[in-house]
């Protein structure tokens, strides 16, 4: 056969163009903010300026607290439910799905609603706010969190390491960080990482629960008065995808996972 | 023998009494906090959504906050937000298939294939307030393409009626992740059909456009209209791409929300409620519908 | 001229040769089967009569017609995949049905040969399900009357059998066997079981290494291996060292024991000989005949129907296999036994 006709290449080739033009024209944007010359002026600007750093940090810790609670919430309840619970397999599927049907916009208005007032107050408190911000990205990444570990999990044996692992005298504790979590390392980690690149650079939720504090508030405060420094910001945001996805494709060896699906746009 | 064989019962019963969860209240303890999370951070503010969509803003019952919906410029709403959806699902689905199809069954090369791969899986997250930022770059007023078609082919985009802040440009916009997140979901059901199946239509007589009527694409169909759906939602549900863009000057259902979030125009919380919603029915319908021809066009799947 | 002829084909992929100068003439209505160890080129001969490779040199003719290069949707020959490869997403008629569906046939007189076909392969209660509902025995029965609908010039059958379980398989082989000579259909049959060619087909071509090694009948092939590679490949066989081979009078030494057999003139002897026997030949205990080998009995393995021996003859092993009766005791290991066989039925080479 032959390797490819002019159609397969054609297609791929606008798509790959669709891909890099707006790199490329964005990446030459950044590059303008000096007149007459191309400078990395606006990347400096942005490194220099300490809201960059405190926007980012704050959301790197709301990610890593949002990865923290989904794992923990989702996996032993995956595993409790190919292991024990299968009935409840169909209701578990269908509340991780919800999220599809619920956009974040309007989970965030009925949040505030809900939670603002009694008997919650959450959104009274930083904390409380904090706390909110949290949960909503656990819901908002929970659909490919728990596709992933279930795929995981459906790849190992639950039943038969669980019963190996109880005849060889194993409590609970130790079956479920030595003999179950080991096994799900690539599913836990590369969820881990896509809900982190979703996390960090999220606008929606963020902007209603806490504004500039966390990062994609930021950038888009910043794209509103700065043209040259939002590009930047594209540039960073991108090269910071790239490095998640590498990570996560590293770690799945170019195997598709469940864990495509992103989250809130 | 047989009292070997009581003593075999005796240990069996021991055995179950031992299990640390057979048929108690143990049992449903692994997923407690997971039911508790779910009913209050997914279910408690749907239904206080919906509760708050019947309610008057003393409280009463009211079905007035959903006539407020049939209001001129919020049916437009909708209706441009799930134009858009459809048009960047079904082209973007389009062209991400054709891509998906040029690198499995159209037999490019493993590298373009892997090249195909990681940057979708890169484009596909790639989306709210950088992506906004990225496009102005490119086909804003002063955009690279802009400016290249303006100076180079002598085409004035913008003197012909194209806007970025409009439908198309947001189509053209979110295409950039809809099509990537096609590839990501169509490429392994494409790798999934079988080349034996393409040989025996072919060695039964049938044409390859044949076999892609009557056998490829039915076997596909489940998996397209899974995706297709997928894609649907992505573009419904965006704002922040739409809001960065637009700096909130379009007429979408999800701006409009915002909007109603922040109490900045025509402030009435119970048509909040109802907007909101709204959103949520129409998402439920698009997945009954697609739940409905999934049905149908997968009689053939093992169940 | 020959119904299907092969002549000097030849495919190389890259630059490996799949199959080299391959020859072969295949006579209407005739079972041919394809045998060799994986990666011996047979599927890829199958694959190139079928129109899916295309030969790198060499013509294929098909009814005194070159179809060498004839696109596969042209060629009208039928064929069976080893993994069925029935469409899933139509029900089993519609997959038998398919292949006529192409050829516009009137819907009446489809459905109608739709069900002769069913009730060929006996699975007419099954004509609504969809395949994954059916065995897998069951699907490869589709599969064939879904090849057989076309009314094919021949009918190609890759593996067929080597996905099935092994009850099934000896079930299903002699089913072939049944609706092949019923419709009179020519038959080329890729298999790696030698058992299967042995019992099916009319002509079986050994293959290695993308070369024919032998074509004959099944007896042919078994008794009168042309070299080493079928001798071994079809059926068991001893493989022992000789000394002081006299091929004039038929003489030999084995072991230090003199060994006579019958030498056919032209048979290429190799430069280390060795005495050839299959191990069904071998007799225990009787010591008739002119050859008798003494040894002790190594282990013996009991397998039902048949007794195997391993037997020491002085440092050379060899395998004798012979009925269990059930009034006869069973050889030990250790035991002192006398292996005797006629001279015809040994050859060296």
């Amino acid at each position: 056969m032959k390797r490819g006709s002019f159609w397969s290449w054609l297609w791929v080739i606008i798509g790959t163009l669709y891909f890099l033009l707006p790199l490329i024209s964005t990446f030459d944007f950044s590059l303008r903010a000096k007149k007459g010359e191309l400078s990395f002026l606006a990347y400096t600007r942005v490194f220099t300026d300490p809201n960059f750093w405190a926007t980012m940090r704050f959301s790197l810790l709301i990610a890593l607290f949002t990865i923290f609670l989904s794992i923990v919430l989702i996996a032993p309840t995956a595993y409790w439910i190919r292991l024990r619970l299968p009935k409840l397999r169909g209701i578990v599927e269908f509340i991780s799905m919800l999220p599809y049907v619920i956009p974040a916009i309007v989970w965030v208005f009925g949040a505030i609603r809900t939670f603002s007032g009694t008997p919650f107050f959450l959104t009274n408190t930083l904390f409380g706010t904090y706390v909110l911000l949290t949960t909503g990205y656990v819901v908002l990444s929970l659909p490919f969190v728990y596709r992933s570990i279930d795929v995981g999990l459906a790849a190992i044996d639950v039943k038969s390491l669980t019963e190996a692992a109880q005849s060889l005298g194993a409590g609970w504790g130790t079956i479920l960080f030595k003999v179950i979590f080991p096994n799900l390392k690539v599913a836990i980690l590369s969820s881990s990482f896509l809900t982190l690149a979703i996390v960090i650079g999220e606008y929606t939720i963020a902007s209603f629960l806490v504004g500039i504090k966390a990062y994609g508030p930021y950038m888009s405060m910043i794209g509103q008065n700065k043209t040259y420094e939002s590009s930047s910001l594209a540039i960073i945001s991108f090269l910071l995808t790239w490095a998640f996805m590498g990570v996560i494709q590293l770690l799945t060896r170019g195997k598709t996972s469940g864990s495509s699906m992103a989250g809130a746009r | 023998m047989s009292k070997n064989n009581s003593f075999l019962t005796d240990q069996k019963r021991d055995a179950r009494k031992a299990r640390p969860s057979s048929n108690s209240w143990r049992k449903w303890i692994g997923v407690v906090p997971f039911f508790i999370f779910a009913l209050l951070f997914i279910l408690l503010p749907s239904v206080n959504i919906l509760a708050g969509a019947f309610r008057t803003n003393a409280g009463r019952f009211t079905l007035a906050n959903f006539a407020g919906l049939f209001e001129p410029s919020i049916l437009s709403a909708y209706w441009v937000t799930i134009k858009i959806s459809l048009t960047t699902a079904l082209v973007g689905g389009l062209l991400g298939f054709l891509m998906a199809y040029s690198v499995t069954v159209g037999k490019l090369p493993k590298a373009v294939r892997n090249m195909l791969m990681t940057f979708s899986g890169v484009a596909s997250n790639f989306a709210g307030v950088p992506l906004a930022f990225a496009f102005i770059a490119t086909l804003g007023r002063t955009g690279l393409i802009t400016l290249i078609l303006k100076n180079v082919l002598k085409l004035n985009l913008y003197a012909l009626g194209f806007n970025l802040y409009s439908f198309w440009g947001l189509s053209l916009t979110y295409l950039f992740f809809q099509f990537p997140l096609m590839v990501l979901i169509i490429t392994p059901a494409l790798d999934g059909l079988k080349k034996e199946w393409s040989e025996a239509a072919e060695n039964l007589g049938a044409t390859r456009s044949l076999y892609w009527r009557k056998v490829a694409l039915p076997i596909l169909t489940p998996s397209i209209l899974g995706a297709i759906i997928l894609l649907f939602g992505n573009s419904f549900g965006a704002y922040a791409t739409a809001y960065s863009l637009t700096g909130g000057f379009i007429n979408l259902i999800t701006i409009v929300v915002g909007s109603q979030i922040k109490g900045d125009i025509l402030y009435n919380p119970g048509l909040g409620y109802a907007l909101a919603v709204g959103m949520v029915i129409v998402m439920a319908v698009m997945m009954a519908i697609y739940y409905y021809l999934r049905r149908k066009s997968e009689r053939w799947l093992p169940r | 001229m020959a119904f299907l002829t092969l002549k000097n084909v030849s495919k190389v992929f890259g630059n490996t040769t799949a199959v080299e100068d391959f020859n072969l003439e295949v006579e209407k209505g005739e079972f041919v089967s394809f045998l060799g160890p994986s990666g011996c080129g047979k599927t890829t001969t199958l694959r190139m009569i079928a129109g899916f490779e295309l030969p790198t040199s060499g013509i294929i003719t098909l009814d005194g017609e070159d179809i060498t290069y004839k696109s596969p949707n042209q060629r009208n020959v039928g064929m069976v995949f080893q993994s069925y490869a029935l469409f899933p997403n139509l029900t089993i008629g519609q997959n038998i049905g398919f292949g006529l569906q192409v050829r516009k046939m009137p819907k009446e007189e489809m459905e109608k040969r739709i069900d002769e076909m069913l009730s060929i392969v006996h699975l007419e209660a099954h004509k609504n399900k969809y395949p994954h509902q059916l065995s897998g025995g069951q699907q490869q029965r589709i599969a064939l009357a879904r090849a057989l609908a076309i009314n094919p010039r021949v009918l190609l059958l890759d593996e067929p059998l080597s996905a099935l379980d092994a009850k099934i398989r000896v079930e299903l082989r002699l089913e072939i066997r049944r609706i092949q000579q019923e419709m009179g259909i020519t038959t080329i049959y890729v298999t790696h079981d030698q058992e299967e060619a042995l019992l099916i087909s009319d002509r079986i071509v050994v293959m290695s290494q993308g070369l024919i090694e032998q074509v004959g009948t099944p007896d042919k092939i078994y008794n009168y291996p042309s070299n080493e590679f079928v001798a071994q490949f079809v059926g068991q066989l001893n493989l022992l060292p000789i000394t002081d081979v006299d091929l004039e009078n038929g003489k030999c030494l084995l072991a230090g024991q003199e060994v006579r057999f019958e030498h056919t003139p032209g048979r290429i002897i190799s430069e280390s000989p060795r005495l050839a026997i299959r191990p069904e030949e071998l007799q225990i205990g009787t010591g008739e005949g002119r050859n008798a080998l003494k040894g002790r009995v190594e282990s013996a393995l009991f397998l039902g129907a048949v007794v195997r021996l391993r037997v020491d003859i002085g440092g050379v092993f060899l395998s004798a296999d012979f009925f269990n009766e059930r009034s006869r005791t069973l050889p030990h290991s250790g035991d002192e036994v006398v292996i005797s066989f006629p001279e015809y039925s040994c050859w060296v080479m």
